[in-house]
This record gives structure tokens, C-alpha cells and sequence, in this order.
């Protein structure tokens, strides 16, 4: 009777990517990264070792991403109640809302772990991805990169890829950089272009916000958000190709553009 | 004082004197056995002890079916995923909320007369969400298990608590989520906590006073026929957990109940053996729980495949013959017949993709192939169906129950050991998604964005033909469906879905007649019943139960 549900991690891309560790207590220290990387007092195998803990013993209720609990998404770090890790770890074995947490009985090395793994996102090798500097990499973003002509960020630019004003709080590093890399196997099957042909001959690009067995919704190519009957249309095609292609940026311009994307954390 | 005296006596007196006259109105075991002849009521989780979900109601038709009309909505005052099935007796529903709260209310207008609100235990522990899915009405008395394993027994007239006596012990993660079943005078309930290493039961308690009458495990004991198919201690631990209400055959004096999961879920080669009475089905005799006969769906599950669905039992004729036969769209893939008599095994064909058996054989036993690791199993863990119950017409002959389709999980055994009150799980599993990072399916539905989409897999709502194990139709749904079926004498279907559309479907061609947005998760089945020659269907989708008649009633 279990329902847990996490995603399918690519092992060898992660496993790839561990090797950058070193590299990236260099970088983290040097760089914006230094509070987020020096604030941190857990091991990478307190942070796996809490994965484990977390897949049997929470994410049955809270979801593998933390977030199937209504006003808590453990990965992002928005909770209630609780602030310091002290609080969590009250919370965590005493229970909450009248039993609908229980109270968990872990051992200290499984509560360092599991609070490890929250504090990390949810990402055992989420900080083993080269991380540059914020500074150029907003240069980039605006310029060669190209992210500005459709991705918004802080009220400036287009709305018709998505906001990217808190993609660094919502987005790993990893995840982060793959859909820069590889954008076809990373794009979100929600915002996969749409092109829609209605009844009365209306032809609609845009990107697709949300869908159910009767009724889609898109923000179009003029950003305007269209509710739509699917009984009303003619074709609904949805695009397997992302609308952009894999960067052409270096490996060093990336690191940059990443480092850039995670200061984006909405209003503070 | 001296004036308002006697009035009372003699209010009290003319009480006592209708309650005395006023038997009928109890719901004696005769009632519940004659169900489907009061489809004014709902008398039981199922409708019925044969568990069919049909209502011989048809005051509602394919042809007014879209005059329905919001009657009245009852607010859910507690956050989580509302699974419960209402109870109707001569106008008065009987309807539990999380964690285990009953209300009765009237059914006209739904206006609540009285609330109950057990607290269960601190330490409850239950894996999947404070469900309840109900009560048992029996006499003057109604019936609730509760999260920390307790079976409480009320007035059906005041709401207040009778008896309330011990199922299972909450220290080790026993619980009841399931609606109990009333069979003659004993009040059946089984267990859950499969996910924490319990030993799997159903136990059968004296209506009147709460005496346990017997109890069954689902787990053979040392000397027990098919303890063998456990290993050294692996059977104290093992599971199989009976949480969902099981079906009733008088005549042939049996109650059959679904099994779940053997326990650690997910590493299999941890508990050799077949681990009966794990995921199958088992026909326990009402009055004393002895162990009839057992048929097991999937032996040495490594994959969470709980046979806790309502057993459909129908008399058909199959092939020819009269046959007391019994309909199970089993959670592992597979659509299965089976004579109830005898545990027989007459159908049994894939209704979606399985990839982790190639196929049954003659006495339905699957034929595994386990899949590579790292590489998807078809179906995943929530399985082809659950525990939603399905529905079966006995004017179409179709068995309707909602599937998953196209989704698919990633299992992952480790060795686990068992420790009391703890999880048992033996690894974790990760849903088959298209694009990492994307969201994938939970047990609930919080988020009114489905940003799953239908490429981790969707609802198809299937009707089974039982002869040939062949769907006839099927509707498909975006998003998955945990609801449950309604059909009624007159070929409607009413369902639903996680979107939180309330449908009304042709029952025989699968055309869909009528649907409406409540906005929020179906996860149980809708009911019907009639008040003052008013037909009404009921449905609860996320917090609120709506309630619905024709435009002009």
C-alpha cells in the first residue's frame, strides 16, 4: 500500500559529475556559492545516507520531491513552522497536526542524514557541478547566451518561456546545467510547445501550462493565457523537440550561467 | 418544573413505545442480506454483500442525466485525501473524515445531526495517509476502525461510543483503515501496516459487546498448511495485510478478503517462498474464519502488488454453465475470474502492459520475468488498479474499474532488517518518468497543475467482459483515477477521476453522457440512494461531498 514516487535519476550522469567535488569546494569558496557551500556542516554520506532514510520513511507521505504535503515542500526549504535544523529535528520526532505526521523514532546518524538530505535539496551530487561566476554569467544570459529572448527573469523579458525569477530555488545545479546541455531530455513535459488549430481556424503556438481529459491551457505566442475545449479543436499537436537548442556555450560560460540561474530566487 | 415533568415522561414513554414498534427501522442482518431490494439505502462499503455497486435505482437516466443538479455540499473540515464511502439508512448518511471522525447527516439536505471524533493513539503509524473509508451500520449501532488499530462501536442515534475495543496492536504499526463489514451479528474488520513488518488478519467481533468471535491470520503458523511457504522467521514479519472491506456469500456461508503485500515490499529474495497467503484472495467462513479456500495473484511479490480490491462476486452464466463466480482486476496487471466456490481459476488476461510475467498459467499462476535492474516494471508500484472498487452490472454483464496505463516504476531491493513499529520496505522504487527532475505520480493530488501529464501514465476506465477477460470498452482519462464505480439499472456508470470531473458514462457503450468539474480528487466511489422518491448520487472530491438530483426534484 505504498505510494512513493521519485524520479529516474541518471546514475552514470551523476556519478560523472561526483568527480567534481574538490573542484567545487574550490569554486564554492571563492565564488557565490561560498555562504551556501560553508553554512554546510554534512558530509556527502550523511546526504546519501539520508536519501535512504527519506525514501523509506518520508517520502511516502511527503513524495519524492518533497512537495505532496499541502504548504511544506521539503526540497525547497519552505516548511510551516520550522526554521533551524534544531526545529526540524524536534519536529521530525515529535509529530505534528494531530497525527498526521507521526512521530519517527530515528537513530542520530539517520536524523543528521535525513536533515542533510533536506538541506541539500534533495540531491546527494548537487553541489558537484561546476559552478562559475554569477556576474559574467548574467552578462551571458542577456547576450550570447540568448536565454533573455525567451526566458524572463525580474519582470524583464518574454513570458512565453518560463519565468525564470526563482529557478534558483526550485532547480538543482545538476538539473541546471542538463537543460542547458540537453534540453531535449530535460524540458518538462508540461512546457512542451503546443500548436493548436481550433474550430474556427485559429491557429495557436504556444506553451502548454496545464491539461486535463477535456480542456488545455497555454500561454500563446502573444502571452495571452487560452483556456481551451479540446472539443473545439481540430488538431492539438504537442512538440517532442524543445523550442531551443543545446547552448553553444563553453563549458566555462556555463558554469557561469548556472552560477547566475541559482542566485535567481524570487522576491526576497 | 412541575409542568415540564410530566411532558417529558411522557415524550419518554411514547419514545419507548415507538422504538419498541419501530424494529424494522433497524438495519438487521436481514436488510443488509436483502440489500439490492431497498436501493433507497446503501446499506453497506459496497452496496451490497456481493459487492457489485449497482443500484437498482433509475430515476436517473441516460436521457436526464445532464438535468442533474447540485442538491447540497458537506465540507470536509480536514485536510488529506477524503476516501470515504457513505453509509445510507432511511434517509440518514453515515459518513467518516480523517483521521477518524463519523458524521450522520441528513441526507436531504446534509445537515449534520451528530459528529464523532475519535483521536487515535500518538504513535499510529500508517504509511500511506490518515485514510478512513467508512463505517458498518448493523441493529441500532454504528461500526469504525480506526488509525491506531481500534474498533469503536456507536449509537447509530446519538453518536454515542457503545464499546471500543483493541484490533491490533498500535505499537507495532497495526492500524484499520478499511469500512468494517456486519455479517449476521459479528462486525468483520483486518488489518493494515504491511509496510511495517505486522502479521496479516481478519478478526470478526460480537456486534453487541465487542468480543473478539475469531480471528484469522494471513499468515500460516508454525503446523498451519502453508507455513511452509515462508522461510525460517520471515512469516512473523511478513505482512499481507487485509485493509479494505471484503464480500459475503450467504449461501455459501463464506467472506472473501483481498491480501496485500508480503513483507519487506520490494526485495523479494529476502522472504523465499510463495509467502501465503500474501496478494491473493481468501475465503474465510463467516462464523467461525476458517480458512475455506485461497487463490494467490502474485506469489513472492517484489513489487507492492496488494490484492486488497473488492472481490465482485456475480452468478453468471459462463460458458454455458450457472457459475457463482468472482471478478478481481487485480492490481499486478491482470483481470481475473475465478469460481467462488472453489477458488477455481476459470480467466485471467493482462488488461494493461505487464512486463514482470509473461503470462498465467492454467491455474493462473504468472509466469515471471523479472526485469533487468534499473529498467522499468509494467505495472508500477500503485499498480493496473488499487484498492478503488469497481462496479459490476448485472444487466450489461461488464465488470467497470478504473486502470493505469503506460505507467511504470524502477524497483530497488535492499536487504532490510526488521525492527518493531518501523518501516520494513526492503529498498525504494522511482516512477518511469520522461525527463529528470519532471514530477511524477503521487498517492494524492495537491497541485490543481497535472505537470505529471499523461506521459507518466493515465486513467482508463475498463469494461471487462467476464467471459472473455477482454475489455469492451474503455474511456481514458489525462490524468490518473484512484474513483471507484457506480452503475445503476437504468446503464448509467458515475465516476471519476483525480482531475475532480464527476462523469456519467453509458454504462454499455462507454459514451460519455454528462460530466462536471468539483475541482478536486475522486478517490472513492460515488453512491446513490433515494429519499422521499428522489433519486440522489453522492461524490466527494477533495473536501467536499456533493450531493445530486434532477433539476426539478
Amino acid at each position: 500500500m505504498i505510494s512513493l514516487i521519485k524520479n529516474l535519476p541518471n546514475c552514470q550522469f551523476f556519478t560523472h559529475f561526483r568527480n567534481y567535488v574538490p573542484l567545487l569546494l574550490l569554486a564554492g569558496l571563492q565564488q557565490g556559492l561560498a555562504q551556501e557551500f560553508g553554512d554546510h556542516q554534512y558530509t556527502t554520506e550523511a546526504i546519501e545516507a539520508g536519501s535512504r532514510v527519506y525514501t523509506q520513511q518520508c517520502a511516502l507521505c511527503h513524495g519524492p520531491q518533497g512537495a505532496l504535503v499541502d504548504g511544506v515542500d521539503l526540497r525547497r526549504g519552505q516548511f510551516p513552522t520550522v526554521r533551524s535544523d534544531a526545529d526540524l529535528r524536534n519536529l521530525i520526532s515529535s509529530g505534528a497536526g494531530e497525527g498526521r505526521m507521526p512521530a519517527f523514532e530515528l537513530r542520530q546518524e539517520e536524523m543528521n542524514g535525513v536533515i542533510a538530505y533536506l538541506r541539500a535539496g534533495f540531491d546527494p551530487d548537487g553541489i558537484a557541478v561546476k559552478i562559475g561566476d554569477p556576474g559574467r554569467g548574467q552578462v551571458l544570459f542577456r547576450g550570447k547566451g540568448e536565454c533573455a529572448t525567451c526566458h524572463r527573469v525580474n519582470g524583464i523579458g518574454p513570458r512565453t518561456a518560463p519565468d525564470l525569477s526563482f529557478i534558483g530555488a526550485i532547480r538543482t545545479p545538476v538539473s541546471l546545467q542538463r537543460n542547458l546541455l540537453d534540453p531535449g531530455t530535460a524540458l518538462l513535459p508540461i512546457n512542451k510547445p503546443v500548436r493548436i488549430v481550433t474550430r474556427n481556424e485559429e491557429t495557436i503556438v504556444g506553451r502548454r501550462l496545464n491539461e486535463d481529459t477535456y480542456t488545455v491551457q497555454v500561454i500563446d505566442s502573444q502571452e495571452r493565457l487560452r483556456s481551451l475545449k479540446k472539443s473545439d479543436l481540430v488538431s492539438y499537436e504537442i512538440s517532442d523537440a524543445p523550442s531551443k537548442q543545446p547552448t553553444t556555450l563553453s563549458s566555462d560560460e556555463v558554469a557561469d550561467v548556472i552560477s547566475y540561474l541559482l542566485t535567481l530566487r524570487g522576491l526576497q | 418544573m412541575k409542568v415540564i415533568k410530566p411532558i417529558w415522561l411522557t415524550i419518554c414513554i411514547a419514545t419507548m413505545l415507538i422504538v419498541a414498534l419501530n424494529v424494522s427501522a433497524q438495519v438487521s442482518y436481514q436488510r443488509i442480506l436483502n440489500a439490492a431490494d431497498e436501493p433507497g439505502n446503501w446499506l453497506t462499503y459496497n452496496g451490497g454483500y456481493s459487492s457489485q455497486r449497482y443500484s437498482r435505482l433509475d430515476q436517473l437516466t441516460p436521457e436526464n442525466v445532464d438535468q442533474l443538479q447540485l442538491q447540497w455540499t458537506l465540507q470536509n473540515q480536514v485536510f488529506g485525501a477524503w476516501q470515504s464511502n457513505p453509509i445510507i439508512v432511511d434517509g440518514i448518511m453515515y459518513v467518516t473524515e480523517r483521521p477518524n471522525s463519523v458524521m450522520a447527516l441528513d441526507a436531504i439536505t446534509g445537515r449534520v445531526f451528530w459528529k464523532y471524533r475519535h483521536v487515535p493513539a500518538d504513535n499510529a503509524l500508517v504509511c500511506c495517509g490518515a485514510n478512513n473509508r467508512g463505517v458498518a451500520v448493523l441493529g441500532d449501532k454504528v461500526f469504525i476502525g480506526t488509525l491506531d488499530a481500534r474498533l469503536v462501536a456507536l449509537d447509530r442515534i446519538n453518536g454515542q461510543p457503545l464499546w471500543n475495543v483493541e484490533v491490533g496492536d498500535v505499537s507495532l504499526a497495526y492500524s484499520v483503515t478499511m469500512a468494517p463489514l456486519a455479517v449476521k451479528d459479528k462486525i468483520i474488520v483486518g488489518v493494515g501496516g504491511g509496510e511495517y513488518g505486522i502479521r496479516g488478519y481478519v478478526a470478526a467481533y460480537d456486534a453487541n459487546t465487542g468480543k473478539q468471535a475469531w480471528k484469522t491470520y494471513t499468515i500460516p503458523g508454525p503446523g498451519e498448511p502453508n507455513h511452509d511457504s515462508w522461510q525460517g522467521d520471515d512469516w512473523k514479519h511478513g505482512g499481507a495485510p487485509v485493509w479494505i472491506t471484503g464480500s459475503f456469500d450467504p449461501d455459501l456461508n463464506l467472506t472473501y478478503w483481498g491480501v496485500g503485500n508480503p513483507g519487506p515490499d520490494w526485495n523479494a529474495g529476502q522472504r523465499p517462498g510463495d509467502n501465503l497467503y500474501s496478494d491473493s484472495v481468501i475465503a474465510l467462513d463467516a462464523d467461525t474464519g476458517e480458512l475455506e479456500w485461497y487463490f494467490q495473484f502474485t506469489p513472492n511479490d517484489g513489487y507492492d502488488y496488494d490484492s486488497v480490491q473488492v472481490p465482485v462476486l456475480a452468478d453468471i452464466v459462463f460458458k454455458g454453465t450457472p457459475t457463482k463466480v468472482m471478478m478481481w482486476a487485480n492490481r499486478n496487471g491482470y483481470f481475473y475470474v475465478l469460481d467462488r466456490v472453489s477458488g477455481e481459476f476459470l480467466v485471467g488476461k493482462p488488461y494493461v502492459t505487464v512486463n514482470w510475467s509473461s503470462g498465467l498459467d492454467e491455474n493462473g499462476r504468472p509466469i515471471t520475468t523479472p526485469q533487468p535492474e534499473g529498467m522499468p516494471t509494467y505495472p508500477g508500484n500503485q499498480g493496473g488498479t488499487n484498492w478503488y472498487p469497481p462496479s459490476y452490472s448485472p444487466r450489461t454483464g461488464l465488470f467497470y474499474f478504473s486502470a493505469w496505463q503506460d505507467y511504470a516504476t524502477i524497483y530497488r531491493a535492499e536487504e532490510s532488517e526488521y525492527e518493531p513499529g518501523r518501516a520494513f520496505l526492503g529498498g525504494g522504487f522511482s516512477v518511469l518518468a520522461p525527463a529528470p527532475g519532471a514530477p511524477t505520480i503521487g498517492i494524492g493530488r495537491t497541485n490543481p497543475i497535472n505537470n505529471w501529464t499523461n506521459e507518466v501514465g493515465h486513467a482508463s476506465l475498463k469494461a471487462m467482459d467476464p467471459q472473455t477477460g477482454e475489455a469492451v470498452w474503455s474511456y481514458d482519462q489525462f490524468d490518473v483515477s484512484d474513483s471507484g464505480m457506480l452503475t445503476t439499472a437504468s446503464d448509467l456508470l458515475f465516476t471519476g477521476g483525480r482531475e475532480g470531473y464527476f462523469h456519467a458514462i453509458d454504462a454499455r457503450s462507454g459514451d460519455l453522457l454528462w460530466h462536471v468539474n468539483l475541482g478536486g480528487q475522486i478517490v472513492m466511489a460515488p453512491v446513490t440512494y433515494m429519499v422521499d422518491g428522489v433519486q440522489y448520487v453522492s461524490v466527494i472530491s477533495g473536501h467536499a461531498l456533493s450531493t445530486f438530483a434532477l433539476r426539478d426534484s
